[in-house]
């Protein structure tokens, strides 16, 4: 069974800097870590490479040349190999083109039978590219996925969605993303760094995976940053200070009072 | 692509069980909007098996309802979903297409984006057009902190969104309004080969549903630990009010995930809103700024949240949460 996990760089904290020009993210950061659901992702498949005969799990990640280190540690991990998708002609991709990447590499990888992929990304949050991916492979997907049984030529999945889950059956190839819920990811071994170190991670372009730079990057991307701002917060704001708590707080019942919140 | 032959606005609507949900009504309220400025027919597409009350949706703004009629249609699954939303959108050729962030929205609509090849943003606050250039501009809060990015769709149609549930009020009903009612049979291409629904299980400890109270109590990292974060509990209990909470308290595993409030978690519009202990990021306020009344608590006279705040006090939530705890309870005792 050949499983392919999609990874992305992410900052490790909250100060990611844009370009004032395009609106899109610089990815310098130094403390960039694998985002934390495709560690999930990474995880589920490890179980299943654990619990299951002849299974291969493949990374790929599409970003910058230091994303390579998110690959290496997906590898220590326990992953078989990686590929990492880069090269100047990516950047600026929105979700359509970066899917449209990621699947192009996938392709290249098939026969592929599963794909997983966390639900979200904690630096873009649009949720999105998962889902791109499979309608461009043109396979079936589950989204919000907390519990996974692989059977024979189908997937039995559980669904996290409003008020429960669903269980539902797919037949594979298919791409499914994780929630946080789904396992509780493993760390790196002693063994695992070793071999990160010998596996040779290919780095694709986009003429490797059969992409004219106008598919990718901000050319390939329907959608445009027209502006970043800060909000504009409006509220006329009675603001009290800490010298004297009971004074503050009976005020703040006063205000409550009057507001007819609490009576 | 000629995105001339484009027009008008679409919201995909959902139901549960043949009823409409009350998401609907708050996506007809965003579309009518938009609709009314580029001066176009707002129509909305329901999909489902028999679906009642569609009579509902033109009350609440809908020019034209399509409803896809499908027995493969009764429960989401992504293949039938998408393959039906992309037929009905060849056919009719919106200029725009809204959906709902939940997770049928947020599943259906990357797939009929990535099929037309048109782009998508997600989680948006605010949506908007450009007069000059009958643009969807469509504005999300961005990456980690305190930014909000404003997109477009220029070459590409429709132009596509999907919009937090509970981030704008439900249409208000008009009894005055017509419209028409369309019934789309799309037949076999809905049959899924790939898929199959098994069955829903309830689960009432995934649903804390702060989204329907009238308090909320919510705290962040400035709670220092789970012991902390025990102040907001109890203030909770005193008010009678739901507890809430940020990504990183979420994440340090204070509370379940079912009480995040933000973009990656719920919105909330509550009557009154008390944030202890938390700094404002966009992403957190993005889930509680329509509250009718916010109320602050934060030791850093800077923290982001007072601009969106009523009521702001500067100090230790140790000493001000407890201090109002025995206020509360004296007031309730005195009554």
């Amino acid at each position: 069974m050949n499983i392919v996990v999609l990874i992305k760089q992410v900052p490790g904290t909250d100060n990611v800097k844009m370009d004032p020009k395009t609106g899109t993210m610089i990815r310098t950061g130094k403390d960039n870590i694998i985002n934390p659901l495709d560690e999930n992702a990474l995880e589920e498949a490890l179980r299943l490479k654990r619990s299951l005969k002849n299974v291969t799990v493949t990374v790929i990640s599409m970003g910058p040349e230091s994303a390579m280190k998110a690959i290496k540690e997906a590898i220590a991990m326990g992953a078989d190999g990686g590929i990492l998708l880069s090269g100047r002609a990516f950047a600026g991709s929105d979700t359509i083109a970066t899917a449209r990447a990621l699947s192009s590499a996938i392709r290249k990888l098939w026969p592929v039978d599963l794909i997983l992929c966390g639900e979200r990304a904690t630096d873009g949050e649009t949720g999105q590219t998962g889902a791109m991916v499979a309608a461009m492979l043109d396979i079936p997907v589950q989204t919000y996925v907390q519990k996974l049984e692989v059977g024979d030529g189908i997937i039995t999945v559980e669904r996290l969605v409003e008020g429960g889950f669903e269980r539902i059956q797919v037949k594979i190839p298919a791409l499914v993303t994780v929630v946080k819920g789904i396992n509780q990811p493993g760390f790196p071994t002693l063994a695992g760094k070793l071999r990160a170190k010998e596996v040779q991670v290919p780095i694709w372009g986009p003429e490797d995976v059969g992409l004219v730079p106008d598919e990718i990057g901000l050319k390939g991307s329907p959608t445009r940053v027209v502006k970043i701002f800060s909000p504009k917060l409006s509220r006329d704001t009675i603001m009290y200070h800490h010298d004297n708590t009971g004074r503050a707080v009976s005020e703040l019942v006063n205000f409550l009072s009057a507001r007819e919140i609490i009576v | 692509m000629d995105v001339k032959e484009y027009r008008g606005v679409m919201v995909l609507g959902e139901q549960r069980n043949g009823s409409i949900h009350r998401v609907t009504f708050e996506l007809l309220n965003r579309g009518r909007s938009l609709a009314d400025k580029l001066g176009v027919e707002l129509s909305c597409a329901i999909l489902g098996d028999r679906v009642d009350d569609l009579g509902e949706v033109i009350l609440r703004g809908a020019d034209k309802v399509f409803h896809v009629c499908s027995q493969d249609l009764a429960t989401f699954l992504p293949g039938p979903y998408t393959r039906a939303l992309v037929q009905l959108i060849q056919e009719e050729k919106p200029e725009i297409v809204i959906a709902a962030a939940t997770t049928t929205g947020r599943t259906v609509m990357p797939l009929v984006a990535a099929r037309l090849g048109t782009g998508l943003t997600a989680d948006c606050t605010y949506l908007d057009i450009d007069p000059g250039e009958r643009i969807l501009l469509q504005t999300r809060p961005a990456i980690g902190g305190n930014i909000m990015a404003t997109i477009k769709t220029p070459f590409t149609r429709p132009q596509m969104a999907t919009v937090r549930p509970r981030s704008t009020r439900p249409a208000p009903r008009d009894e005055s309004r017509t419209g028409e009612i369309a019934v789309k049979n799309y037949g076999d291409m809905l049959v899924s080969l790939t898929e199959r629904f098994l069955e829903f299980m309830a689960d009432p400890s995934q649903e804390v549903n702060i989204q329907d109270a009238d308090i909320i109590v919510s705290g962040g990292k400035g709670l220092k630990n789970r012991e902390g974060f025990k102040l907001v509990e109890d203030l909770a209990r005193v008010l009678g009010a739901g507890v809430g909470a940020t990504r990183d308290a979420v994440e340090l595993g204070w509370i379940s995930y079912s009480h995040q409030i933000g973009l990656s978690g719920k919105t909330v519009s509550p009557k009154l809103y008390i944030a202890v202990g938390i700094s404002g990021k966009v992403q957190h306020l993005a889930g509680m700024q329509t509250s009718e009344t916010i109320v602050a608590i934060n030791k850093d006279p800077d923290a982001q949240i007072f601009q969106v705040a009523d009521f702001g006090i500067v100090g230790d939530a140790f000493e001000v949460v407890p201090e109002l705890i025995n206020t509360l309870k004296k007031l309730k005792a005195g009554a």
